[in-house]
């Protein structure tokens, strides 16, 4: 379904991505830990197109998607969502409006499907009616299942997820997970998660993919990578510093 | 190139009207209050000024003309856009900068939308349509505060003031008025979309960069308003 090949990236100067391959199956979660400023969320952009690579290909559907155009990108862009690390609701607009742009800007003019739409939405990720309240009046977990449901409400093939439980607290980083799951079953929509969370990891991966100096060093199972002895990769699992040096 | 990717963008992309409405509520309808007192007060203030000079030389008569042009030709729009620049150019700089340092820039175009069409064409035409029309309110209210300080507080005959305002203001005046609004507003929309728009990361930035939307804004407006001087005079009174 999505493929990338070879993805070189460079930011302020510094090289972070090396080469990055990864291919997702339709339906499968993967999940790319790595520690923080890896280049996880450069990735991301990539694949979303909005950051183009240096080098290297992204493939979706298998369409080569590298060197549109941003008219030509658009279309691509409604197939696969993307939960932004901070949320990135729309602060002007109500809960109803940030839910309904994407489906008005698709040409759904009618204010009862609008409505009956927002509203199915919103019961997915429990947050029924809260529609009339602003961004500002919500709290981190909530805004985070409110950009969840806008990036949903176009039911699109595949979910980018940006450190979806950072900041949250472990109650809410759960009812997160739970949701990723239960959208990957309930829509069949494949999703590739960034996150350094390995409760996370473990709990929503088909596969983990550790990124490491610009590529992917290891990939595998959540058992796989639970049982890896390789120093890197365990230092990051069992998140123990020593591997880098700093020592108590 | 924001400003030709805006341009172009206003062909390519169908208007959204209601938030061009929106914008020029804020800039056209919430500015008057500040527009007006500024050029309620700076017609009073020149007209006394001037009158303070011209009596001297028995030249009251002249004082109408005076302020007539000079609001006109100069203080009604760089005052007005300058303010323009302080109040609505700071405004945008940092709305935008919020926008981009929060995602929400990149959350538009992950939703199939083009920024500069949904975020930047709104501002644009909304300030260069407001613009000219408060730049006309600045000049009727400094004109008609020049007159009443004038007329009514030192004494000078109301129907020569007029008169001699009517017979040397030209309508040349007054377009001069309007077009340098207009281009002074395309300066300040750019300038303070541009400067939003790229904006470094971190709330630091978003201070930075409303300052320096401001400050450059204005500077070049000022700086414009010579070279506009020269040109418009050469062009509307070559004859």
């Amino acid at each position: 379904m999505l493929e990338l090949k070879g993805i070189r990236k460079s930011m302020g100067g510094q090289e972070v991505l090396r080469g990055v391959n990864l291919r997702v199956a339709p339906a499968e979660r993967v999940v790319v830990i790595g520690r923080s400023g890896c280049g996880k969320s450069v990735m991301l952009r990539v694949i979303m197109g909005l950051l183009q690579p240096e080098a290297g290909e992204v493939f979706f559907e298998g369409k080569k998607l590298t060197g549109l155009s941003e008219e030509e990108w658009n279309p691509y862009r409604r197939k696969i969502g993307m939960l932004f690390q901070g949320a990135a609701l729309f602060d002007s607009l109500s809960v109803f409006d940030n839910l309904a742009f994407p489906l008005r800007e698709q040409g759904e003019k009618s204010e009862g499907v609008l409505r009956q739409k927002v509203a199915e939405a919103l019961k997915i990720v429990s947050l029924s009616g809260t529609e009339e309240k602003m961004p500002a009046e919500l709290s981190g977990g909530m805004k985070k299942r409110a950009a969840l449901a806008r990036a949903i409400i176009c039911r699109p093939d595949i979910m980018l997820y940006d450190e979806p439980t950072t900041g949250l607290d472990p109650i809410v980083a759960d009812s997160i997970n739970r949701l990723i799951l239960h959208l990957g079953k309930m829509f069949g929509m494949a999703s590739i998660v960034v996150t350094h969370d390995m409760v996370s990891a473990r709990m929503v991966g088909d596969r983990i993919s550790y990124l490491h100096e610009g590529k992917i060093y290891f990939e595998g199972t959540p058992e796989q990578v639970d049982r890896c002895e390789d120093p890197l990769v365990r230092d990051f699992v069992r998140g123990h510093a020593e591997g880098i040096g700093i020592t108590g | 190139m924001l400003l030709g990717d805006t341009l172009r963008s206003m062909v390519q992309y169908r208007l959204r009207w209601d938030q061009i409405f929106e914008q020029m509520y804020f800039i056209g309808i919430r500015s008057q209050v500040v527009v007006l007192t500024t050029g309620a007060f700076t017609g009073a203030v020149f007209a006394a000024q001037v009158w303070f000079q011209f009596k001297r030389f028995g030249m009251e008569s002249a004082i109408g003309p005076t302020v007539s042009i000079a609001m006109c030709r100069e203080l009604g729009p760089v005052l007005c856009c300058l303010l323009l620049a302080g109040r609505v150019g700071a405004a945008m700089a940092a709305e935008l900068s919020s926008m981009k340092i929060t995602e929400q820039v990149d959350a538009l175009r992950a939703l199939g939308v083009y920024p500069t069409e949904y975020l930047i064409v709104p501002r644009f035409l909304a300030l260069v349509i407001s613009a000219p029309i408060l730049t006309g309110l600045a000049l009727v209210t400094g004109i008609g505060c020049g007159y009443f300080v004038a007329v009514k507080i030192f004494g000078v005959d109301g129907a020569y003031y007029w008169d001699n305002t009517i017979k040397f203001t030209d309508s040349k005046d007054v377009v001069i008025a309007l077009i340098k609004s207009f281009i002074f507003a395309v300066i300040i929309s750019a300038i303070a979309c541009h400067k939003g728009m790229n904006c470094p990361p971190g709330t630091a930035g978003v201070g930075k960069t409303t300052t320096e939307a401001v400050v450059n804004a204005s500077l070049t407006l000022l700086i414009v308003n010579f070279f506009l001087t020269i040109l418009l005079n050469a062009l509307l009174y070559s004859n």
